[in-house]
């Protein structure tokens, strides 16, 4: 190789690495070149004329993956106009709505985020019966979509107008719809097919999760709803991944055996509504036991940035802890279809954090953020107003 | 929905006051209460009885007072801290409950400056919310603990995090919401009982967003802006000083003379919004602002300095850092949180050394939650301040910042000289962890309040709300 080629090569080593789905390598050398993990192995010198990062004593982790944020959509919550995350108007039916569309890649929110090692993210709509299409966005180098839709979002639950079955009943009249759409897609062109619950946008934005392609993301948390939602995915063959689930440790066994994922808040452990009266803060730890695919998010925009402080608390809770770092990384990652990122592994997205320690302790900072390969600064607009108040102004 | 819902919880809570007693003011004259109105009892229930001794060995002791002791012990009595030292411990007493705590961490009880549990409980329904009384933008005369809720679930779940002690105050929905009050957490089916024994109300004032919001916004009335906000306030503040002066005069004259003959005067009339005030400008309830700017933040100091009284605290503050200079001059501390943001513009430039910077400047800092979640987790809370002042370069020790949620919130509730710190005489308010307390994995293995044990991770308690009971 080239000294110029070689000066493109990165290279950390001495570390522990802790690849996100699978046993941690001590004295890790790690060879990246062209944005991808090249190879991995323990005690390898690093090739002569590379970029070398030396990670002794540090800890290495793929970049973190929040699986359920808004994060893009919204920039400042109180804001009419910096606010993005719900399509709005009267119909509960915006399947057709995409997150990608209304993502802000500049949003000064997301540099706070990665300098707490969180690379990856989906992004969700919010609102409604059916909320609208999730993205899957990198968080950098620069930021933007790594998949326009990867599924689409659902509420089931407590209804303000009426009861939670009526939400239960629009969304199988939705799939039903959906179905018979499908099949006379001409007739409805032509003004020839009965009246629809939803529009045709929705109705086309609902075939690839009746074909069972894509999954449908329900916010879900009361265990009888749980199950009613596990059965209508078995009946209409449809694939879901439960959100939220605060009362999942209930029916953990029957979400192991229809291998359903659950995106768990490890806050979520106190009676807070109707929804969840038997939150209890062990729930990711019981799901994992049993065999449940558990992921962790934080639900948050804004402090995305605690999802390894989340992870933590899962930890102190009783979750394994490689089994927390693989819920906000590889896991995470897999439940989008993500595969390439994730994880340490020659032929992956090269995006990794060397932390000063354990990345779950409080006490832990990031000292290198690589995002496709490249070292990203942790700066931010927090951080330059730290710097340009440091002193008192004299003003 | 879950966001929406979060975002919407955060609008309807956010709020916070600051108040101050007077140490150097002009002699205190006591607002007389209306001659035949008896004074409320302090208590509804039969007194908790004395707490048992208790010696804690061989624990790593925070004392949140400058010095902590690598290994030592502390031993509680009669409700009170007895002693605490260094090395051995003393032979334990005849029935002396000894822990060992070899490895493990003992702080102070946790103080939480800013709480709305029992005014807005788990679970949260529209029947529960009591925390805002949004129909005048000035109500200083009601009083939080008229609403509170003893079997709020999110009670123990406090005290399994450590929490000893909190203020529960109105919401910041007006410009005044109304009184707080400071209490402790013993399991109680009375508000009146879980009262902090001599703790001042607070009076929770609101600037900013809020009040525009719900008023404005809301209800097309005063304040749709900022400077109607002032101008309330300052009109409220102007009353509030000739209602004191009215009642000054009567006690000073109560009887006056009539056809040569001295006839006792008729007292002023009692207004209950009024004379939370001039208890304000007494120095006997203490004032806590919700305030995120800074600009908003001087501006209140300017009000309270026309008017005579001292604000203890300003809650949220998030721009606090930017005038710690004025804040640490006027003595006034600063509640806020590690790291919320970006919920409103007026909470925008938060960042994470704000607690960080005002510690260094000698402002008084708290590190608050304002959240039924995080008051289960403010060790953890306060780490992430910690580390994030310690990371960026500003120099500071554990037990600053375990002063931000211990002897610093005590001052800004005026209990400093009870808790807040392990001294001997204090109140026997501890809490033993069962790693570094700045761990995100530390737990509270036994949490005492007044020495009674409230929480003990070994000999899990049956329900403390009746709400929980039976499932």
């Amino acid at each position: 190789m080239s000294a110029t080629l070689l000066a493109a090569v990165l290279v950390i080593t001495g570390g522990t690495l802790h690849p996100g789905d699978g046993p941690p390598v001590e004295n890790a050398t790690i060879v990246i070149a062209d944005g991808v993990v090249r190879s991995v192995g323990s005690g390898a010198p690093a090739p002569a004329g590379a970029t070398v990062i030396d990670a002794k004593g540090k800890v290495i982790t793929p970049g973190l993956v929040d699986p359920f944020t808004a994060l893009g959509l919204v920039e400042i919550w109180g804001v009419d106009d910096a606010r993005d995350v719900d399509a709005g108007g009267a119909d509960p039916v915006r399947a057709a709505f995409r997150a990608v569309d209304a993502f802000d890649p500049d949003s000064a929110v997301i540099p706070v985020q990665r300098a707490h090692g969180v690379t990856l993210v989906a992004s969700a709509p919010a609102g409604g019966l059916v909320s609208g299409q999730i993205g899957v966005f990198s968080l950098g180098p620069t930021p933007g979509p790594v998949a326009d839709s990867v599924g689409i979002v659902a509420a089931l639950g407590a209804d303000p107008s009426g009861s939670r079955g009526a939400r239960m009943l629009k969304l199988r009249e939705l799939l039903d719809d959906a179905r018979a759409y499908r099949a006379n897609r001409r007739a409805f062109e032509e003004n020839r097919f009965r009246r629809t619950s939803a529009g045709r946008l929705d109705l086309e934005a609902m075939i690839p999760v009746v074909e069972g392609r894509k999954p449908l993301f329900v916010h879900v948390q009361r265990a009888a709803d749980i199950r009613a939602l596990l059965r209508v995915a078995a009946e209409e063959k449809v694939r879901v991944v439960v959100v939220g689930g605060a009362e999942g440790w209930r029916v953990a066994d029957e979400l192991a055996r229809a291998k359903v994922p659950v995106i768990v808040d490890p806050s979520d452990n106190l009676p807070s509504t109707f929804d969840m009266v038997y939150a209890r803060a062990d729930n990711a730890a019981l799901l994992e036991k049993a065999g449940v695919p558990v992921l962790l998010s934080t639900f948050s925009v804004h402090n995305v940035r605690k999802l390894r402080q989340w992870a933590g608390n899962a930890v102190r809770a009783g979750l394994p802890p490689a089994a927390a770092l693989s819920a906000i990384t590889a896991r995470a990652a897999d439940a989008f279809g993500a595969t390439d990122r994730g994880r340490i592994a020659p032929g992956k997205v090269a995006d990794l954090v060397v932390w000063s320690g354990d990345p779950f302790e409080l006490s832990s900072r990031v000292e290198h953020l690589i995002l496709g390969g490249g070292e990203v600064p942790t700066t931010h607009r927090q951080r330059a107003l730290f710097d340009r108040h440091r002193k008192v102004p004299a003003l | 929905m879950r966001f929406i819902i979060r975002f919407a919880a955060i609008l309807a809570l956010a709020g916070c006051g600051g108040g101050q007693v007077r140490d150097d003011g002009p002699e205190r004259v006591p607002v007389p209460l209306d001659p035949p109105v008896e004074k409320a009892p302090d208590a509804m229930l039969a007194p908790l009885p004395v707490a048992g001794p208790v010696l804690i060995r061989d624990a790593t002791i925070m004392t949140a007072a400058g010095r902590t002791f690598p290994r030592g012990w502390i031993r509680l009595k009669d409700g009170r801290i007895a002693a605490l030292g260094e090395g051995d411990a003393p032979a334990p007493d005849q029935g002396e409950r000894v822990v060992e705590a070899k490895g493990q961490f003992v702080t102070p009880g946790i103080i939480d400056t800013h709480s709305h549990l029992g005014v807005y409980p788990s679970p949260s329904v529209w029947a529960h919310d009591d925390g805002n009384e949004m129909t005048s933008p000035i109500t200083a005369g009601v009083r939080a603990e008229d609403a509170f809720w003893p079997q709020d679930p999110g009670l123990r779940r406090a005290v399994e995090g450590g929490v000893t002690t909190l203020q529960i105050l109105p919401g910041s929905g007006n410009l005044m919401g109304g009184r707080g009050v400071v209490l402790k957490l013993h399991p109680r089916r009375s508000v009146r009982d879980m009262r902090f024994p001599g703790a001042k109300d607070g009076l929770k004032m609101a600037c900013g967003e809020n009040p525009k919001r719900v008023y404005g916004k809301g209800k097309g009335a005063m304040p749709m802006s900022r400077m109607g906000s002032v101008f309330l306030a300052r009109d409220k503040w102007l009353e509030a000083r000739r209602y004191r002066r009215d009642w000054e005069e009567w006690r000073k004259n109560p009887e006056e003379r009539k056809d040569g003959k001295r006839e006792a005067k008729v007292p002023p009339k009692r207004d209950l919004v009024l004379e939370t005030l001039a208890a304000v400008l007494d120095g006997d309830v203490l004032v806590q602002v919700h305030c995120y700017r800074a600009d908003e933040m001087l501006k209140q100091l300017e009000v309270a300095e026309e008017f005579g009284f001292r604000i203890r605290s300003f809650h949220h503050a998030v721009e606090a850092y930017k005038i710690r200079d004025a804040l640490a001059a006027r003595g006034v501390s600063v509640s806020t949180w590690a790291d919320w943001w970006g919920f409103k513009i007026e909470a925008w430039d938060a960042i994470e050394q704000n607690l960080a910077l005002l510690h260094e400047a000698g402002v008084r800092a708290v590190l608050h939650t304002d959240s039924a979640e995080g008051i289960q987790r403010m060790n953890q809370e306060a780490a992430k301040a910690y580390y994030a002042g310690v990371h960026a370069g500003v120099p500071l020790t554990d037990d600053d910042a375990l002063r931000w949620i211990t002897a610093n919130a005590a001052w800004t509730l005026g209990i400093d000289a009870e808790t807040g710190t392990l001294e001997a005489g204090k109140m026997a308010d501890v809490v033993v962890w069962d790693a570094h307390p700045f761990s995100v994995y530390a737990r509270p293995r036994l949490v005492l309040i007044d020495g009674h044990v409230r929480h003990d991770a070994a000999a899990p308690a049956a329900p403390w709300s009746d709400f929980e009971v039976g499932r």
